[in-house]
């Protein structure tokens, strides 16, 4: 039976990206200001030189060895198992075995890094290349080999819908517990770095051939990255046995879709508006409400623009405060809800707001300006998180303190 | 120009036009063929893949693929 | 309170048959699914300049959501925000990943590139008919009528949708089948109650 009132809680996070391994280390370097931005070192690729991109800094074996799959897993999977892990050992559910929980993952490439292997192979010779490689290359596979690992059987499922895939999962699985099917849900997404996608953000002409500049004037591009984030959400129920432990509350989300343009967003942004409104009226709450604007920021000219007017039409002076953390990590693509997620839950628990790096020149046609420093000791009451994707896929997610 | 227009034809997949209907100084983008802003893209791999050109600044796009002609005169003082 | 939910119209595009509300309505043996799915386009008279360079899977999603729209659905009743999709398949995008791999090899290309993604027939179909409200791809091993059953009817109970149109779009070199469903919570003379029954005896109808 759907309680629309029933409040769904984030009880734990995980994360990995360019600038930490887990949750700890990565508020470490937001608070130190250290980006994870770099050249490229994973790939083997004729853009070595001139792409600037945002890894994990664990080799495979790395990885392996830390979260108990196969070296030869993707690296999708093995960022996905490290980080899905940790947030389901911090949420520290003792009697998970009598809950009903579900696993929804999200990613893009799914295995692609092993099928680009087996391709290069199969394309020269097509007897060469272990077919056994590309096995696991579609999205759901990624997901089921970490359900398994992580013991989680009830609920499996796999979304893929671009850059706000893992923003979806998270409301996906809060529907979920809301509608009384599922008490816990480790919820988000992961992506690794492959040539696929760094060849094709290329010849979108897309990707900055610096560090990337979110919101500002003369930004030039998004800088790709990748990781994973993971949240555990749990029903009220849940929440009530391990009340200390718990984060924030999830209390809004939205999607739309913008129906302008493959993957251009429209001027006036009415995808991010109709996402954002849409998760302020689930909320319950006002504009004025809003202490944090978690942007999805990538630094490309049309995405600025189009978010940042977006928020002008939405919200009125005065603005809340806001920064795009894809400075820091780079875009992560299908991970960039999940693991923005897991930093607005940080924002609210610890009372901090992150800082938008490398803003030089505000962005003239928008009436505020992204923090610059990071900030402690601040009341952050509820955070507004934007995941907007191609196709015109657009998300937002509301998280509000306990 | 008609060798020109037929790889446009081929590599933008305007499989409901014929070459010879395009004409040589009809605008490409907006009005005209309305070609959009991924069509620019492969015109870039075109020019890349069938004539060995580099369109490095992406800003001189919209001048060198205004038409089928100025392309034409692009390619002509480009080659090698 | 539990509204009932009708399904409209369905459509079908599978076999090199298209079929709308349960009748025939273009058959073209023998020709591989792209050029199939052109001579539907043009065999409907559809002017549509934009849907020749989409790529296999969203043609085949694009074409089946206009046969199933085409006289059966009022947009005017609805505003933007209200109407969504729910989609599904196997094997997500792969198909066109594959060609778009193949160019990497001397020049990627961004044509292809834009649909590597499965979402991006969604993005078609919403740019065709300005539906601006919620749409979410779900990958799966197989249809999943009790999933789709569930998920749209709980869309309709929140309030997140209107009308959608849901089923499933799914395309791999020659394997494809869509089977599409226009949900609304309004009766009309033809349409059937939203039931995993009925969604899935439409599906069935293409495995004959």
């Amino acid at each position: 039976m759907y309680t629309k009132s029933a409040a769904v809680y984030v009880a734990g996070v995980g994360v990995v990206s360019a600038i930490g391994n887990n949750a700890k280390s990565c508020l470490q370097s937001l608070e130190n200001g250290e980006a994870g931005i770099g050249p490229i070192t994973l790939l083997n690729t004729i853009h070595k030189n001139n792409l600037p991109v945002a890894e994990v800094k664990l080799g495979n074996d790395e990885l392996a060895a830390q979260t108990g799959l196969s070296p030869n897993a993707s690296r999708t999977a093995l960022l996905s198992m490290l980080a899905a892990n940790e947030a389901w050992q911090d949420a520290g559910i003792s009697n998970a075995g009598h809950l009903r929980t579900g696993f929804i993952s999200a990613n893009s490439v799914g295995g692609m890094d092993k099928t680009e292997n087996f391709f290069a192979a199969f394309l020269k010779d097509n007897k060469s290349g272990r077919l056994k490689d590309v096995v696991n290359h579609e999205c759901g596979a990624v997901t089921e080999l970490v359900a398994d690992g992580l013991g989680i059987k009830n609920y499996v499922s796999t979304i893929s819908t671009a850059c706000s895939s893992s923003a979806n999962s998270i409301f996906f699985g809060a529907r979920m517990i809301k509608h009384g099917m599922l008490d816990v849900v480790v919820a988000g997404g992961a992506d690794a770095l492959t040539k696929f996608t760094l060849n094709g953000f290329n010849t979108l002409q897309i990707l900055d051939k610096e560090w990337c500049m979110p919101f500002d004037e003369n930004r030039r591009g998004l800088n790709l990255g990748e990781g994973a984030g993971y949240i555990v959400l749990v029903s009220e129920k849940v929440a009530a046995g391990i009340s200390n432990k718990l984060y924030c509350k999830l209390s809004g989300y939205a999607n739309a879709n913008d129906a302008h343009h493959q993957t251009a967003s429209s001027p006036e942004g009415a995808g991010s508006y109709a996402a954002m409104k849409g998760a302020l009226a689930l909320s319950g709450l006002q504009t004025k409400d809003i202490s944090y604007i978690n942007l999805h920021g990538t630094g490309t000219f049309n995405n600025d623009i189009s978010e940042g007017t977006a928020i002008r039409r939405l919200f009125n002076p005065p603005y809340p405060k806001m920064s795009s953390t894809k400075a820091f990590t780079g875009h992560t693509l299908g991970a960039s809800g999940g693991i923005e997620a897991v930093f607005s839950a940080l924002a609210i628990k610890q009372g901090i707001i992150y800082p938008n790096l490398r803003l030089q020149t505000p962005m003239q046609a928008l009436p505020f300006v992204p923090e610059r420093i990071f900030q402690k000791n601040v009341a952050v009451d509820h955070v507004l998180s934007n995941s907007f994707g191609f196709g015109g896929n657009c998300s937002s997610l509301i998280f509000s303190k306990l | 120009m008609m060798d020109l227009k037929r790889q446009i034809v081929e590599q933008l997949n305007l499989q409901h036009i014929k070459p010879e209907e395009i004409g040589d100084d009809q605008p490409l983008f907006v009005e005209g063929l309305g070609l959009d802003s991924i069509d620019a893209l492969e015109l870039i791999v075109l020019l890349q893949q069938q004539y060995n050109i580099k369109l490095n600044n992406a800003e001189d796009g919209p001048k060198v693929f205004q038409s089928v002609r100025t392309m034409a005169d692009y390619i002509k003082s480009h080659q090698a | 309170m539990t509204e009932n939910v009708y399904i409209t119209a369905s459509c079908t595009i599978a076999d090199n048959v298209v079929v709308k509300n349960g009748k025939q309505i273009f058959e073209q043996k023998g020709t591989k699914v792209q050029d199939f799915l052109v001579a539907v386009y043009q065999y409907l008279a559809v002017n549509y300049p934009r849907f020749y360079k989409m790529d296999g899977l969203a043609k085949l999603g694009w074409m089946a959501s206009e046969v199933l729209l085409e006289g059966s659905f009022d947009k005017t009743k609805y505003k933007p925000e209200d109407m969504g999709l729910l989609l599904c398949n196997k094997n997500s995008s792969l198909d066109t990943d594959i060609r778009y791999y193949d160019t990497v090899k001397t020049m990627a290309s961004p044509a292809l590139f834009v649909y590597t993604l499965p979402n991006i027939v969604m993005g078609e179909i919403c740019i065709r008919h300005q539906f601006k409200g919620e749409n979410d791809f779900f990958i799966f091993e197989a249809f999943n009528a009790a999933f789709i059953q569930q998920y749209v009817h709980h869309l309709f109970e929140t309030g997140a949708m209107e009308a959608c149109i849901c089923g499933w779009v799914e395309l791999l070199d020659n394997d494809y089948n869509a089977t599409l469903y226009l949900t609304e919570k309004k009766e009309n003379e033809r349409s059937i109650l939203f039931t995993e029954e009925n969604i899935y005896h439409i599906y069935q109808t293409t495995h004959g």
